[in-house]
């Protein structure tokens, strides 16, 4: 245990192989566990058919009206960026892959999953589903990766809260409900707002959603995430290209060890 | 006379299945059952399995691999590297030291014991954990997490002890 704290690239290493040599057992046994939980999901389905489609109907004239917003705000986007000779940000590239170990319990959060270094994932990736941001990528083997959670005692996300865009720190417990820690003194935050990732400091692009706020208490502020962990089968590891994970101070007054990959160590 | 090479291996084999099992157990920790919460109060399986065999059979669960499937179990979930082969030796330890006063009883009272020796554990990794993150990690999940790793003893404790019986019988 000391050697771990002593010694964190020979540890992580370590780690990386093991996982990689375990992936394939973990890989072929949550297949199965994955067709059993899709079976019952679908029986479930079936039985509210009805009252999900109506729901739909109505969700579908709702996103109509959006998407000629959103068509409308493109173009005008778009004319906005040309006549400001805007530079658009580097492309991102991704990988899907599926989650094939979840360690839950008090002590670690973190999901494994069936893609490594082979296929281009690094350190310091971001993960995605199409409900929000899952985490990062905390360490890498061949044909596996280890996903550091949001909710993770070692995670520490700069973010920006509710609609005035109040600046914090999206701060883990290895609970399922992380929450803010390094608000700026005097603002107020209210039941619902909206948690989106900042990009201060690089180790994520800006206005990924990650959850709303649910509590506001002598507790703190409690955020319950987007993802729902128990439904990540598949994720997205997203190389958005960002190279803000060397060394340098770190953001958010002074948070303990904000985003330096474990103080400092380059993604090779 | 020697026995031939073949039941010897068959032996050795079935002698090593516990520690087989236990890793077996380990991995089997970590599929994703996809069901909501159950990521907060995952059952710790190896810690019966350690407790067991150590109890039943003591010169198939050998220290040092005690302290490998603890080394295993830490590599995978992403526990600090150490904490859980800490805690599956002092299980180890502290039901060697109770093999004597166990002997005979009922399967009540063996698990009543693993439900003392569980609390331990628990006790102890939540002290390691804390101690190592320099921080307080919420307790809660962890009193779940053991409610649940001491109610599902007697049926992995079941399938063990069938297993004893079939396969290890007694030389």
């Amino acid at each position: 245990m000391l050697l771990g704290k002593a010694d964190v690239v020979m540890m992580e290493r370590l780690r990386a192989h093991v996982t990689d040599a375990v992936a394939p057992i973990l890989d072929a046994l949550s297949r199965p566990v994955a067709t059993a939980s899709e079976m019952v999901d679908q029986v479930r389905e079936l039985a509210r058919l009805r009252v999900e489609n109506s729901r739909l109907r109505e969700d579908k004239a709702r996103l109509l009206q959006w998407q000629a917003v959103a068509r409308r705000l493109e173009t005008e986007n778009k004319a906005l960026q040309s006549l400001l000779n805007f530079v658009p940000g580097p492309k991102a590239s991704f990988v899907t892959a599926r989650v094939i170990a979840d360690s839950g319990g008090v002590f670690a959060n973190s999901l494994v999953v069936n893609a490594g270094s082979r296929v281009g994932i690094a350190k310091g990736q971001t993960v995605i589903t199409g409900d929000g941001l899952v985490g990062r990528i905390a360490g890498v083997g061949v044909r596996s990766a280890r996903i550091l959670l949001t909710s993770d005692l070692n995670s520490r996300i700069p973010v920006l809260v509710g609609p005035t865009r109040i600046r914090a720190i999206l701060a883990g417990d290895n609970s399922n409900r992380p929450h803010l820690i390094h608000l700026p003194a005097g603002v107020s935050v209210s039941p619902g707002d909206r948690v989106v990732t900042s990009g201060h400091g690089g180790a994520f692009p800006p206005d990924l959603p990650i959850g709303a706020v649910t509590s506001v208490g002598d507790g703190g502020i409690e955020i319950r995430p987007f993802v729902k962990r128990h439904r990540l089968e598949y994720v997205r590891v997203i190389d958005f290209g960002l190279a803000g994970l060397g060394p340098g101070p770190a953001i958010g007054g002074g948070g303990p060890a904000t985003h330096g990959p474990e103080n400092g160590k380059t993604v090779p | 006379m020697k026995p031939s090479l073949g039941v010897r291996l068959d032996a050795l084999a079935r002698r090593l299945t516990p520690f087989g099992l236990t890793l077996l157990l380990v991995v089997f920790n970590l599929v994703p059952l996809h069901i909501p919460g159950y990521d907060q109060i995952v059952p710790l399986l190896p810690l019966i399995a350690v407790y067991h065999w150590t109890f039943h059979r003591s010169e198939l669960m050998p220290a040092y691999a005690v302290f490998v499937i603890g080394l295993l179990q830490d590599s995978l979930t992403g526990a600090p590297i150490g904490i859980n082969a800490v805690v599956f030796l002092i299980v180890h330890g502290a039901t060697l030291s109770q093999r004597r006063f166990l002997a005979g009883k009922s399967f009540a009272m063996f698990w009543l014991v693993f439900a003392l020796v569980a609390a331990g554990a628990m006790a102890t990794s939540w002290i390691l954990v804390c101690a190592y993150n320099l921080a307080l990690v919420e307790p809660r999940a962890l009193i779940f997490q053991y409610l649940l790793t001491t109610g599902i003893f007697p049926i992995l404790a079941w399938f063990f002890l069938r297993w004893q019986r079939a396969i290890l019988r007694p030389e």
